[in-house]
């Protein structure tokens, strides 16, 4: 009764001032309305129209995913959530003990060392090709460090923030070797295993449309099940990223009888992204990946970290929080590089570690070797 | 107390209030819906509209045998090439599903004792375990077929390996259409005659030869003609060239897969409504009917089968409604339909997911109401006429 009372007092308080519609809408977000004071307090100051209320209901409604920044979600949640592939060896895979490896998974730790200083602070969440980005728009995940091409539209159009590149690869393709082929060419009338919802999708029917010859097209929505299908014979070809190939290639029984066409048909520069608009946490994944270049660049290396911080090098000071504030500028610890470098390691190691000459993948550094060495690999100075 | 109530106290008007302040709070709550998610697109720069529709695919969709689909071509071709594929997965799952379905049916109620067990087992199995399974089940036993190279030859001209059955494409020469415009004529006219001979029937109790007189006009007049213009249709057979096979007719292990699983799993629940709607009818009807010395098949045809379909009807136009939904699974295995490609790959490369399911749910809710609305005519138009 009492209840019912201070309701329609509301309301009719409301009718008073003519605004019986705001009136309706506080009652009903009345005690969402309190977490969200900032347009409380706008509307109490009178600055309130329609819009502005709508906005109260569309944040009260998506309080969770939109309100807060995305490092204060983690930090509150006590872990990361990464969206990783479903399984794609040397990028991100369980290994032989069930934990997550790989380029990409290394990825993940980083920035979950980089928040926690602790590198098993991170859920490894799947996703593919094409669940992945309303993974990341619905905030299920915090990040995506998942082989995934920067391109304009997904940077502009669907609202995502590329951080940078952590593997600069192309497309090929990978055929049995009893076909005797030799060149992507070569291909007219072959049935093509892909991946949905990718660009290699997209590359795939530029390059036989510009080289006049015909295919089909097999739609795969996994790695496994394009491995699946190219080994039982129903396509002739898989194509998805070279260092994809490499990888499938590397998990067939016998490697010896696949062999990857010399053909690089596209530019697949592959990154970590992050929800576009939360620039503090795209700050903090950025620079968690830069930092592990940085420190190759700077010969710093999980052994030698220790020894490093009584260095005479400034920006090797700044870089493991010697010198300077900037853990502080991203609200993190002042040690977050250190901790990255003990704990991952630079971007060499975790490179010679997953996909390296000596892994099965047997990846050359080619683009991916420092700019000091004949690569492309660049990350802005430290200061 | 009563007259406290004022307006209250009046039914009417309480039950236009009340009813007017649920339709206000649904339209409310709808607001705040389209509100709330049209502010987080903003926020998020997300781009909405339908001018993506317009925009070219970049990708390629193999499985379109109705329409020829280039990476050229729009989305809202992708869309179109969906929903046949859609369609076709559907009808063809739906026929073979009622004609399984009714065979099954009445075996079960065959007094053979092993018929009747076999076909309980396969209702039980088929409908107690998750579709999705079948799919992938029927699936991956279709890819362990021979390779393309070492394809099985049936029969010299068709051809079976992992992906698809190859058969001769019929090619239609130019005399060919009056063949058709033959069939055409032969099949209004034998509906025509069954009409006549029925009614005759009715009247004087005479029986004309219908199903005869009908072969006779739907198969041999034709095929007479046919011959008399000098067969005027030849085959493309197809050929093993380079990679894959080259012309003729394909069917894809993904259709056969999808065809398969859907008109099983239909055809075990189809089966148990036919059987419940024969056990419905009396069984004074068949011992009436036995006496006046009608034979079995006759009893059937004309008694049971009659009184039984007001039964079964109704419950199979929702068969035809699940089988029409679950065709979305085709995604499992990579079967180009609706939500695959339009929902899908489309989706995907353009980001648009709200536009893009809408417009799948609101095809799929119309393909359902057509269903709907034809099995609604069928039935009205088998009920009991009270004369």
């Amino acid at each position: 009764m009492y209840k019912q009372n201070l309701y329609t007092q509301i309301i009719v308080g409301n009718f008073k001032l003519n605004k019986s519609i705001i009136g309706i809408n506080l009652l009903i977000c009345y005690r969402e309305a309190i977490f969200e004071k900032r347009y409380l307090n706008n509307y109490l100051n009178g600055e309130n129209n329609m819009k502005k209320l709508l906005s109260i209901f569309a944040v009260v409604a998506f309080a969770f995913s939109a309100h807060a920044g995305t490092l204060d979600d983690v930090k509150n949640r006590g872990f990361l959530k990464c969206g990783v592939t479903t399984g794609l060896a040397g990028f991100a895979a369980p290994d032989d003990s069930g934990e997550w490896a790989g380029l990409d998974a290394d990825m993940c730790r980083a920035v979950a060392v980089a928040v926690f200083g602790d590198r098993s602070k991170v859920e490894f969440i799947t996703t593919t090709g094409k669940s992945r980005f309303p993974t990341l728009a619905s905030g299920e995940v915090d990040m995506l460090a998942r082989n995934t091409t920067w391109t304009i539209s997904r940077d502009v159009n669907l609202g995502f923030e590329f951080v940078g590149v952590n593997f600069y690869d192309g497309q090929g393709f990978m055929v049995p070797s009893a076909l005797g082929v030799s060149s992507a060419t070569e291909l007219d009338g072959a049935t093509v295993c892909i991946q949905t919802g990718t660009t290699t999708e997209l590359n795939l029917a530029d390059f036989f449309r510009l080289n006049g010859i015909s295919y089909e097209a097999l739609p795969i929505e996994t790695n496994d099940e394009g491995k699946e299908n190219l080994f039982a014979g129903r396509c002739d070809v898989y194509t998805t990223d070279a260092s994809g190939l490499s990888s499938t290639r590397a998990a067939a029984s016998n490697p010896d009888k696949w062999v990857v066409l010399p053909e690089i048909i596209s530019k697949e520069p592959l990154g970590p992204l992050v929800r576009h608009g939360d620039h503090q946490w795209g700050d903090v994944v950025r620079w968690s990946l830069n930092a592990m270049i940085i420190a190759e660049e700077l010969g710093i290396t999980s052994e030698n970290v220790d020894a490093q911080l009584s260095s005479n090098v400034p920006e090797v000071l700044r870089l493991l929080g010697v010198e300077g504030n900037y853990g502080e500028m991203l609200e993190l610890s002042n040690d977050w590089a250190y901790q990255i470098i003990k704990q991952i390691g630079n971007y060499s190691e975790s490179y010679e570690a997953n996909v390296g000459p000596d892994t099965p993948l047997e990846i050359a550094r080619g683009l991916n070797a420092l700019w000091t060495q004949g690569g492309i690999l660049y990350a802005p100075p430290f200061r | 107390m009563r007259s406290n109530l004022g307006f209250f106290s009046d039914e009417k008007f309480r039950s236009i209030f009340f009813q007017t302040l649920v339709v206000g709070l649904f339209a409310l709550g709808l607001f705040f819906v389209i509100n709330t998610t049209s502010y987080n697109l903003e926020k998020r720069n997300i781009a909405t509209g339908w001018s993506f529709l317009q925009n070219p695919a970049g990708f390629d969709i193999s499985f379109s045998p109705f329409l020829e689909f280039k990476s050229t071509d729009t989305h809202l071709k992708v869309y179109f090439v969906g929903v046949l594929n859609t369609l076709l997965v559907s009808i063809t799952g739906c026929i073979a599903a009622t004609i399984l379905g009714f065979i099954l049916g009445i075996v079960r109620l065959s007094s053979n004792w092993l018929l009747s067990r076999l076909v309980y087992i396969y209702v039980e199995f088929s409908r107690n375990v998750p579709l999705l399974l079948q799919i992938i089940l029927w699936y991956s036993i279709l890819i362990q077929l021979p390779r393309v190279k070492q394809s099985l030859q049936v029969l010299d001209v068709f051809y079976i390996s992992n992906r698809g059955l190859y058969s001769p494409r019929p090619i239609f020469e130019s005399g060919f259409s009056y063949v058709s415009i033959a069939i055409v004529l032969a099949l209004i006219s034998s509906f025509l005659i069954n009409r006549w001979a029925k009614k005759r029937q009715d009247k004087t109790g005479q029986q004309f030869p219908v199903f005869s007189s009908s072969i006779g006009l739907i198969f041999i007049v034709p095929l007479i003609l046919f011959f008399i213009i000098g067969s005027p249709l030849s085959f493309e057979h197809p050929e093993l060239k380079g990679f894959n096979f080259k012309g003729g007719l394909v069917i894809r292990p993904e259709f056969i897969a999808m065809f398969l699983a859907l008109s099983i799993y239909t055809a075990a629940f189809i089966s148990e409504i036919v059987r419940a709607g024969i056990m419905s009818v009396s069984k004074g009807q068949r011992e009436a009917s036995a006496a006046i010395g009608l034979k079995q098949t006759w009893i059937m045809r004309l008694i049971i089968i009659p009184q039984a379909l007001r039964v079964i009807v109704p419950p199979l136009t929702s068969q035809y409604l699940n089988l029409t939904k679950n065709s979305s699974l085709g995604i499992a295995v990579g079967y180009a339909d609706l939500v695959h490609g339009f929902g899908g790959i489309s989706l995907n490369q353009t980001g648009q997911a709200i536009e893009c399911m809408a417009i799948v749910m609101a095809t799929y809710l119309s393909i359902s109401l057509t269903i709907s609305f034809f099995m609604n005519i069928y039935n009205r138009s088998i009920q009991f006429k009270e004369k």
